[in-house]
């Protein structure tokens, strides 16, 4: 029976599978979360000091925003060559899970400060306008007003943010790396093992699944603008 | 040497009555077809107690310039005064905290969506840093002010429009301000609501003594309950006064405009003379048409008529259109002057 379960499986078995779920959600979660610490304070620059932002400074919004269109320009693969040197002397080596996550926190920020911005960006202008009016600086604007308010788009982005992750995470092959996308292109690229492909992406699938809609409920749940609930 | 002496007690005490001085404001906005004034030289002086308007069309710069009272617009040249401070002369700091004292309401009330009643009406006692207990109790007491006691807990989507713009004012009441500047405060509510709304910050203005900038396009909200008056047109004061002198005998074609009943259209089809008299409606209890038409022997076409309340008093207006016949135009003139009734010629 275990043996005909191993063969339905493509040779692969379930610890196998299961230790690299895991590996996949800790290198997702550990660089979404640090991608965050990074993209929400360049997200408040972009977004405060634009033209029309509560701190304008054109100088400080060019040079940020062109820092952040170069990385987001560059191919996530060349990027990642690119920075070698860079994971090298923060992280102390070229390879390896935390190597990776450094590499995905270096791409994914300036993703997630423009998704911040954005998020930002919806906030209703006149609101701002009634807290400048009522003498709140703009540290208070920004924590009190602008996070809150801008919270449920900041969860949806959170979730794209998730799932653009999750689509590079494969890469970690390149640089012995592990998880689900390395175990489909080890298996289904230089092995011709399709079974263990198709597994592992349909995994992948119901990983983005989940994460999702998790995150598509709970932005809903906590958006007080729907009414009569 | 006693007269002068009162003279001066007189003056001074006057003085400190004026809370807000506007002198020679401009503001001027940067645009790709050259610079542009919205508000441009306007000098008003706003008293304590006042229910201050502010009247004008879209784009005379009344947003503008009613945001250059608490420095939202720093304004390009001049000087705005609260309490006998420069406004520019503050620092930032001091200006955040002064700002705390000049609320303001909005057209589009303005709200955080994400907290309900009570969590909005606490935002300006938190950025004030009053203790989180006490912000819940003043808040608490406010929004039964604006009597809204059992929406507590509701948000602004669960609200009406309204229900919204008072939340708003019970915020704007918070930091028990001496101002209440209102951008437009009623212009996305209906008739009634809008009454409402303007009774209730008559009541603050009454009980609570605060003083309060209205801006506004429609004559009606100034009539309800403003005392005094400024007619902006292009970003220029074009009147300014007691509501009820400027509303007798408008002087700028701006103000007429605003004030005379929207009956222009008829009488540009029917021709002839057309004049607006005005009559204080708890003086003359004559039926003044009736008597005009029996004394001159003449009949008169009656184009439009209402009656305002005016600072408490009422008022009315009508506008006749005379007939062709010059000696029974006469007629009539003499009859109004000697009523003593006010009146113009409109066209």
């Amino acid at each position: 029976m275990k043996d005909f379960l191993i063969e339905c499986f493509g040779g692969g078995n379930l610890e196998m599978y299961g230790e690299n779920i895991l590996l996949t959600l800790k290198i997702t979660i550990i660089s979404t979360l640090l991608a965050y610490i990074i993209g929400i304070p360049l997200g408040v620059i972009l977004y405060g000091t634009s033209k029309d932002g509560i701190f304008p400074n054109s100088p400080v919004n060019g040079v940020v925003g062109f820092i952040v269109n170069i990385l987001r320009s560059i191919p996530f693969m060349i990027l990642l060559v690119m920075t070698q040197p860079l994971a090298k002397l923060v992280i102390g080596t070229k390879i390896g899970d935390n190597t990776f996550i450094f590499h995905l926190v270096i791409a994914a920020a300036p993703f997630v400060a423009r998704m911040v911005e954005s998020s930002f960006l919806e906030v209703d202008r006149g609101v701002i306008e009634a807290a400048q009016s009522m003498g709140s600086n703009n540290w208070q604007i920004i924590t009190k007003v602008i996070l809150p308010e801008a919270k449920p788009s900041l969860i949806i982005g959170g979730a794209i943010a998730i799932t653009t992750i999750l689509g590079y995470t494969p890469m970690s092959q390149l640089i012995a790396g592990g998880g689900l996308g390395q175990l489909a292109i080890q298996y289904g690229l230089y092995r011709y093992n399709t079974t263990i492909m198709y597994i592992s992406s349909i995994l992948l699938i119901i990983l983005v699944q989940i994460t999702q809609e998790v995150l598509n409920r709970l932005a809903k749940s906590c958006d007080k603008r729907i009414r009569n609930r | 040497m006693l007269s002068f002496r009162t003279i001066f007690i007189y003056e001074s005490a006057e003085r400190t009555d004026v809370l807000i001085e506007l002198k020679h404001v401009t503001k001027s906005f940067r645009t790709d077809t050259g610079d542009i004034d919205a508000v441009n030289d306007v000098t008003l002086t706003i008293e304590k107690g006042d229910i201050y308007g502010i009247i004008g069309l879209s784009g005379a710069g009344k947003s503008t310039l009613v945001r250059c009272i608490n420095f939202l617009e720093v304004p390009t040249s001049g000087e705005v005064v609260f309490k006998g401070t420069p406004l520019s002369s503050l620092s930032k700091k001091e200006l955040l905290r002064t700002r705390r004292s000049i609320s303001m309401i909005f057209q589009g009330f303005n709200l955080l969506s994400q907290r309900n009643a009570l969590g909005n009406v606490c935002y300006p006692l938190e950025i004030a840093g009053v203790s989180k207990k006490e912000a819940i109790k003043k808040a608490k007491e406010l929004l039964t002010v604006v009597g809204l006691e059992d929406r507590m807990n509701s948000y602004p989507a669960q609200l009406s429009g309204g229900q919204k713009q008072r939340v708003a004012i019970a915020r704007a009441l918070a930091t028990d301000p001496e101002v209440l500047l209102c951008d437009e405060a009623t212009s996305a509510l209906d008739p009634n609501t809008t009454r409402s709304i303007l009774e209730l910050l008559k009541k603050i203005n009454e009980t609570m003594g605060v003083t309060i900038v209205v801006i506004t396009h429609e004559m009606k909200v100034v009539e309800q309950i403003c005392n005094k008056v400024a007619v902006l047109d292009h970003g220029v004061v074009a009147e300014e006064g007691l509501v009820k002198d400027i509303f007798i005998a408008p002087q700028s074609d701006i103000a007429k405009e605003l004030i005379l009943p929207k009956t222009s259209a008829v009488s540009k089809v029917i021709g002839g003379k057309t004049i607006r008299i005005v009559f204080d409606g708890q003086e003359s209890s004559e039926p003044v048409i009736s008597n005009l038409s029996l004394e001159c022997r003449t009949a008169v076409n009656i184009m439009g008529a209402d009656t305002k309340d005016i600072d408490g008093r009422a008022y009315g207006q009508m506008l006749i259109q005379l007939p062709d016949d010059e000696t029974a135009v006469a007629r009539i003139y003499n009859f109004l002057d000697k009523r003593n009734i006010k009146y113009e010629e409109v066209g």
